[in-house]
């Protein structure tokens, strides 16, 4: 066996079984209170608040569009010069004569729908995948959990830049799939854990003992309980799926529309202005690491919650 | 254990074959193509497509599959379109460069990581545990590309301590045996070659270094905590052992155990990084070649490296388990 | 751990003691008889012959000459390895007196008889790989002594003759405009015949899916410039010219030329300000001021080159109708975008090619920046809802077209303005833009450009709107006939004054393109740095730049 996986898979495993026995929301809540009195965990519950406000009601929020040129902005506007903050214009212009404070307020949209839909792919083909694998066990889960030991065991950024470099054309679309992939073995291997607790816990012997139907026991009992650490790994996973898309933008694996404001595109389109204007990779670049690091923080100190081992 | 090594040495062909076979057709199904980058901006679609037809790319896929398999075979990968020069050769003088960033990097998470990671723990819920922590998270969090911009932005373009990028001085006419540029300086005697690339490393290592290094002082303090509070420890400590003694003996012995593991998956992690850092840094590594070659179409670069890349992963996986088996009595290869 | 922990130690103290002992090795790079030059690209070799860009040109100028060549930092002609030359016989025959006494770097004399050989092998080159890489002189000559490609075109070239050994004849097929203009192309370098047989020159041979060049063109060019071939350090990314101390004219006033390749904009401006390299090439238009803040020497070349908007009439029939096509040039803000996302020194050019082209006509239709008459036009021809699938490239930049993305936002808001829907089409340069955009003519709206290589209207134009293209997507043989008479008019004013007219029509009834601007691509340089006079066809010599000493 190879232990590179074998580690990832314990770590994953071993959350899973944090679950256990126990209802998993009642599990969760007590968790979450506990959270209650942890700074590290309530910082990122902020900075994801906010972050989540702002996008929502970005469209409010943002003074100006995303595509909109001004000729106040594009009067004083040259290769090597960006006009500043002037009235109306609280952080100036960006490289096209565009209101730089509305692309920043819009781009949390993008941000925030690339991490949602791509961790909500992975979640979804990963808990198809785990729920097969756990209920079934026997071959099926053989077969499946090979293939995700296998996805699992490469470097996840590598994959997803080879899958979105690999697309014929590069767009949100590909970006969404390539960071989605990349989290499908993880959660694919979550769930099966999990799954696997429960299996031989008493309430779902007592269950099929009493001849329910197994397909009500793995939907209506066995996946709800399972739910505790999902969440946990799926608020680590939409910060690594922020930072990747991000990466894959920066490397022009992205959408190359150049209205569409994202702050990864923005990030790279700033590095030609270094010198004339470096506000304009500032601002992204900040942007996206409070954001990772609100998913980073609220993620881990709730698997610090939910792990036993820390539970201490 | 001989035996073990071969059969997994075996049971890697065909993967390799098929990866191969798929990286190929999904190459090659791309618009554009190779002769893009042979000629330059002048050249008329006519031209272009007469080049396809003189080097076979307007034949069947499995026809040109079977062609390259023919001559990898003998291990002739082709000359890159966009150099010309030989793909052997041009990875030849990448990997000792990858290999250098990576080595240092892992050298600087490592030697910093582990120390900090144990003090971390000693000082459990203290000022320094929490700042540790958060400094890690705040790690993570900030992208590659970003912090490389930063840091040269600030020490080689403000301050101009370090240069900015490159692996070593324009003209310095260094002599090359290994293609380690810190090794060589030393090996040859010509100390100022090696200091030079000693400075050309620092910034791309300690961005590469980055997230390892906040992924270890993580590690280190976990498994440090958890010997801690073992029953084993308590016993040491009972039996009146010297404090120094409980902490060399013990602690830090069965706590690098996770620890070990966690480097050697790092290690593999830092090829992705590798990319990244490369680019910001323009060292002429094996993540140069690849962004190079993806962005340009270069068939014959592409497809040596997807190979040469599968063939490093399967041989990391291979050294991290038999250095885990050695290290761990218990853990035997099978 | 310990011994981890002293292994470390170790580690430290030995890197530090390696940085003492640098320090007392310091200050022996950069000299004043080497010029370290940053360059964006590696040349594909070093045979011109061979190569079709700028990036392997560099290295080639330097080291082979061309039989005419150009005032520096002009795209007139004036005497190079010929110190005249006359046509005759209605432009099919060209005499050219040779200068004397000149050496080729291995010690053979250059002469009438090697001129010839240069051009024999050109025109007898075997195999359809070597034929295949030949991109100027197919363009040029159009034809060889055996067709071995796809291309079957009848051959420009005749024949050569040694008349005397100073005296080369040139005896053409038929005359083309391009000509004299055409003799100066890099490509069309003359090597040492000796050298060229020694090392199988013409040996080019396909190795899977790319070509092996022979030692003449990968170590051993052999011409009669200012600078000899020193070597190509691979590991390193530089290329070393060595000073010709028999070179016939002003000799190179460095004893050595490097040119460093350092792919990356940013990383060529951090070694610059390192001082490491003593210039570079293509800054980037957004580092100008910030380098001359620094005391850095900005040399800019005089624009010859042109981007346009290139309108395809087949796919969309409003687009066939001549209102439309106005429209849109009335609509586009041009000299708003050419000072927003052009350099400095950029000008939105009256026709599709450059102010600085003998048969330029300032005077041809202008369409200023006018909305509303945009939206009268289009009104007119029923196509006020007009929809495009506008394509732009993306991972390129040309000195034509700095940042093609930014360009494209800028007039696809502008196009949005009058009403036009814009249907926004990126492709990777190399990945399906030029295929989609030249070969299969997908797009309404493209943009594109064009540098040029010598000083003829055909060279803009008649490449551009000379026949049938997929990428304009239109027929009109009253255009092409225009222009291949023009062409073909041999007396200079009244060449210029034929494509005068024909760019005054181009403009005024049938425009097929819009032209966008022309813009200057710059070098830059450190401040003790003299003698490099940029040139508008990128022509740089490099034998005349010295380093003064640091005051």
């Amino acid at each position: 066996m190879n232990v590179l996986m074998q580690r990832r898979r314990e770590r994953l495993d071993r959350l899973a079984a944090a679950g256990g026995e126990r209802d998993g929301q009642s599990l969760l809540a007590e968790a979450v209170t506990r959270l209650r009195r942890n700074p590290v965990a309530m910082t990122g519950a902020a900075i994801i608040v906010v972050f989540v406000l702002v996008a929502v009601f970005a469209p409010v929020l943002a003074p100006h569009g995303a595509e909109e040129s001004f000729d106040a902005l594009r009067a004083g506007l040259r290769p090597d010069s960006i006009p500043g903050p002037q009235p109306g214009f609280p952080l100036g212009s960006d490289q096209n004569g565009r209101d730089e404070l509305s692309r920043l307020i819009l781009a949390s949209q993008q941000t925030l729908l690339v991490g949602v839909l791509a961790t909500l792919f992975g979640l979804v083909a990963g808990v198809l995948i785990g729920v097969l694998a756990g209920a079934f066990g026997g071959w099926v889960d053989t077969v499946l959990m090979r293939l995700t030991d296998v996805l699992l065991s490469f470097p996840s950024l590598l994959l997803a830049i080879s899958i979105a470099a690999l697309a014929a054309k590069a767009s949100q679309t590909t970006v969404i799939i390539a960071v989605a992939v990349v989290s499908v073995p993880v959660f694919a291997r979550l769930l099966r854990g999990a799954m696997l607790a429960q299996r031989s816990s008493d309430y779902v012997v007592a269950a099929t003992a009493l001849g329910i139907r197994r397909r009500h026991i793995v939907l209506r009992h066995m996946l709800p309980n399972a739910i505790g650490p999902v969440i946990v790994q799926a608020t680590l996973v939409l910060a690594s799926s922020i930072l990747d898309a991000a990466a894959l933008s920066f490397l022009g694996l992205g959408d190359a529309d150049p209205g569409r404001a994202e702050w990864g595109l923005m990030l790279a389109n700033a590095q030609t202005y270094l010198d004339v204007r470096p506000e304009l990779a500032f601002y992204p670049a900040v942007a996206i690491i409070l954001v990772a690091l609100g998913f980073t923080l609220l993620g881990e100190a709730l698997r610090e919650a939910l792990d036993p081992k820390s539970r201490r | 254990m001989l035996r073990f090594l071969v059969r997994r040495l075996i049971q890697v062909i065909p993967t390799l074959l098929l990866l191969s076979l798929l990286v190929f057709a999904w190459l090659r199904s791309l618009p554009g193509g190779p002769a893009g980058a042979l000629l330059g901006d002048k050249a008329t679609p006519e031209k272009i497509a007469e080049l396809n037809h003189i080097l076979g790319l307007d034949q069947p896929i499995w026809t040109q599959y079977l062609r390259f398999l023919g001559r990898a075979l003998v291990g002739n990968f082709g000359n890159s379109l966009i150099t010309g020069d030989s793909v052997l050769a041009e990875i030849g003088r990448a990997l000792p460069a990858t290999a250098e960033l990576s080595v240092a990097a892992m050298v600087l998470a490592v030697g910093l990581g582990v120390p900090l990671g144990y003090l971390a723990a000693t000082q459990r819920g203290r000022a320094l545990d929490s700042a540790t922590i958060v400094a890690t998270l705040v790690g993570v969090a900030v992208p590659v590309f970003f912090l490389g911009y930063l840091l040269k932005a600030f020490f080689a373009v403000k301050l101009g301590w370090l240069p900015p990028s490159g692996r070593e001085s324009t003209g310095l006419d260094a002599t090359r045996v290994t293609g380690f540029a810190v090794l060589d300086g030393l090996l040859t005697r010509e100390f100022d070659a090696s200091a030079d690339a000693f400075r050309h490393l620092i910034l791309p290592a300690v961005v590469l270094g980055t997230i390892p290094l906040a992924v270890i002082v993580r590690i280190t303090r976990a498994s440090v905590l958890d010997v801690l509070d073992s029953d084993f420890i308590r016993t040491a400590r009972a039996k009146g052992l010297a404090p120094s003694t409980v902490r060399g003996r013990h602690v830090l012995r069965n706590a690098l155990l996770p620890v070990s593991t966690t480097i050697g998956l790092q290690t593999g992690l830092l090829l992705a990084g590798a990319v990244l850092t490369e680019k910001v840094f323009v060292w002429g590594g094996i993540g140069t070649l690849l962004a190079d070659g993806i962005s340009r179409h270069d068939y014959p670069r592409l497809q040596a490296l997807l190979l040469l890349g599968a063939l490093i992963y399967v041989v990391v996986n291979l050294l991290v388990d038999v250095s885990y088996a050695i290290i761990d009595p218990r853990v035997r290869l099978s | 751990m310990r011994s981890v922990l002293a292994a470390l130690t170790a580690g430290l103290v030995l890197a530090s003691l390696v940085s003492c002992a640098a320090s007392q090795r310091e200050g022996g790079g950069g000299t004043q008889d080497t010029f370290v030059f940053g360059v964006a690209g590696a040349p594909k070799n070093f045979d011109p012959i061979f190569n079709d860009d700028g990036e392997s040109f560099r290295p080639q100028r330097q080291m082979l000459e061309t039989l005419i060549s150009y005032k520096p930092g002009t795209a007139e002609l004036e005497p190079g390895l010929a110190t005249a030359w006359t046509p005759s016989d209605g432009g099919k025959t060209w005499t050219f007196a040779l200068r004397q006494g000149v050496k080729f770097h291995d010690g053979t004399p250059f002469d009438a008889a090697a001129v010839c050989a240069n051009f024999d092998r050109w025109f007898n080159m075997p195999g359809a790989a070597a034929q295949s890489q030949m991109i100027y002189y197919g363009d040029v000559f159009e034809g060889f002594a055996h067709n071995e490609g796809d291309t079957q075109g009848q051959p420009v070239y005749k024949d050569c003759q040694a008349s005397d050994p100073n005296t080369a004849v040139l005896h053409l097929n038929r005359f083309k405009g391009a000509f004299p203009g055409a003799f100066g192309l890099t490509s069309l370098s003359i090597s040492s015949p000796a050298a060229l047989k020694q090392y199988n020159a013409d040996q080019v041979t396909q190795s899977g899916d790319s070509f092996s060049y022979s030692a003449y063109a990968n170590e051993h060019p052999t011409g009669t410039g200012p600078y000899k071939f020193g070597g190509f350090d691979k590991a390193n990314n530089t290329i070393t010219l060595l000073r010709n101390d028999d070179y016939w004219g002003d000799k190179a006033k460095t004893a050595k030329l490097i040119f460093k390749i350092i792919p990356d904009e940013n990383a060529r401006k951090q070694e610059l300000r390192a001082g490491t390299i003593d210039g570079y090439d293509y800054p980037s238009p957004a580092d100008l001021t910030s380098l001359r803040g620094d005391g850095f020497q900005i040399l800019a070349r005089k624009p010859f080159n042109i981007l346009y908007l290139g309108i395809n009439q087949k796919n969309n029939p409003a687009l066939k109708d001549l209102r439309v096509r106005q429209a849109l040039a009335y609509g586009i803000n041009r000299d708003a975008l050419v000072r927003n996302k052009m350099p400095e020194g950029s000008v939105v050019p009256a026709n599709v090619m450059p102010e600085a082209v003998a048969g330029y006509a300032p005077d041809a239709e202008a369409y200023p920046y006018d909305p509303t008459k945009a939206k009268a036009l289009l009104a007119a021809a029923g196509a006020s809802n007009l929809t495009v699938n506008f394509y732009y490239p993306t991972e390129v930049t040309r000195p034509y077209m700095p940042n093609p993305t930014d360009i494209f936002s800028v007039i696809a808001e502008d196009l949005k303005q009058i009403g036009v829907t814009v249907n926004p089409v990126p492709e990777p340069w190399n990945g399906g833009y030029k295929d989609d955009v030249q070969k299969a003519g997908k797009q309404d709206l493209h943009l594109l450009g064009w540098t040029g290589d010598y000083n003829d209207p055909g060279n803009f134009i008649g490449t551009f709107f000379g026949r049938p293209k997929a990428e304009f997507g239109f027929d009109t043989p009253a255009l092409f006939d225009e222009l291949s008479a023009a062409d073909a008019t041999v007396d200079p004013a009244a060449h210029a004054s034929a494509y005068q007219q024909v760019n005054r029509d181009i403009m005024a009834k049938f425009l097929p393109a819009v032209p966008l601007s022309s813009s200057p691509a710059f070098i830059v340089v450190n401040k003790d740095v003299h003698g490099l006079i940029p040139s508008p066809l990128t022509n740089e010599e490099f034998g005349p730049v010295s380093k003064s000493p640091a005051s």
